[in-house]
């Protein structure tokens, strides 16, 4: 009796350290897809808005896609600060 | 009635791309020396590699930009979000690879990853702000290719 319980213990502890392994990737792969899909939403944002400054003001092309490169770049730090954060939580 | 002469697009990414890469060749080493002497050699390497992989990435960026811009501005949008999503999985694939390796410092790994970027970015921003405000400021340089 002594010996099942402590067993079912043992069972119990790894059922608990397999969890917390289960939740970091759930929780990992939440911070992927929030850290994806906002700077996503955004680029999206900024070439459309600089698309149609394009096809409004050809002539000023240059400037609209300088700002738009840079816009895109830093849109997507977001998305380089989530991935890195993730790793570094997960080791 | 005359058309508009519209002038082919200038390589305006690339000349971005290759005014930060030019400033982040300037920090790398102050970078890599710092970060060496915080967490050692493994400091080192994962300053280095992520230095690496923020200049490719923005060359990346670039090249793929300015091909697109050449073929219209639908191109334009598919390179954006496409480029976009590409160059994430190959930074994501590397983190992946290389975060089990022993001489890697993943936190030094992240900071120098985020901190380079946003600080190149920064830097950028900084000078194009006032190129554009006041075009006739703008410091001369050899080797200019478009308007900015």
């Amino acid at each position: 009796m002594g010996l099942a319980l402590i067993h079912h213990l043992f069972l119990a502890a790894a059922a608990v350290t397999d969890n917390t392994k289960g939740l970091t990737a759930i929780g990992r792969g939440i911070v992927y897809g929030g850290a994806a899909i906002g700077p996503g939403i955004g680029i999206g944002l900024v070439v459309g808005n600089a698309i149609s400054a394009m096809a409004r003001q050809p002539e000023s092309a240059g400037v609209v896609r300088t700002t738009m490169f840079l816009g895109i770049a830093f849109t997507e730090a977001l998305a380089l600060f989530g991935f890195v954060l993730a790793f570094i939580i997960s080791g | 009635m005359e058309s508009p002469v519209v002038a082919p697009p200038a390589a305006v990414e690339r000349e971005i791309a290759v005014d930060m890469v030019r400033r982040g060749l300037l920090v790398a080493p102050v970078v890599v020396v710092a970060a060496g002497a915080v967490r050692g050699w493994n400091g080192v390497w994962s300053a280095s590699i992520a230095l690496g992989v923020v200049l490719v990435n923005f060359l990346v960026a670039a090249a793929i930009m300015n091909r697109a811009a050449r073929s219209g501005p639908t191109a334009i949008g598919a390179a954006a979000l496409g480029g976009y999503v590409l160059r994430l999985a190959v930074v994501v694939g590397a983190l992946a690879l290389l975060r089990h390796q022993p001489w890697i410092d993943l936190p030094t790994l992240g900071i120098v990853l985020v901190g380079t970027h946003l600080g190149l970015l920064m830097w950028e921003m900084k000078y194009l702000s006032l190129t554009l405000a006041a075009p006739g400021l703008r410091p001369a340089r050899p080797g200019s290719l478009g308007d900015r």
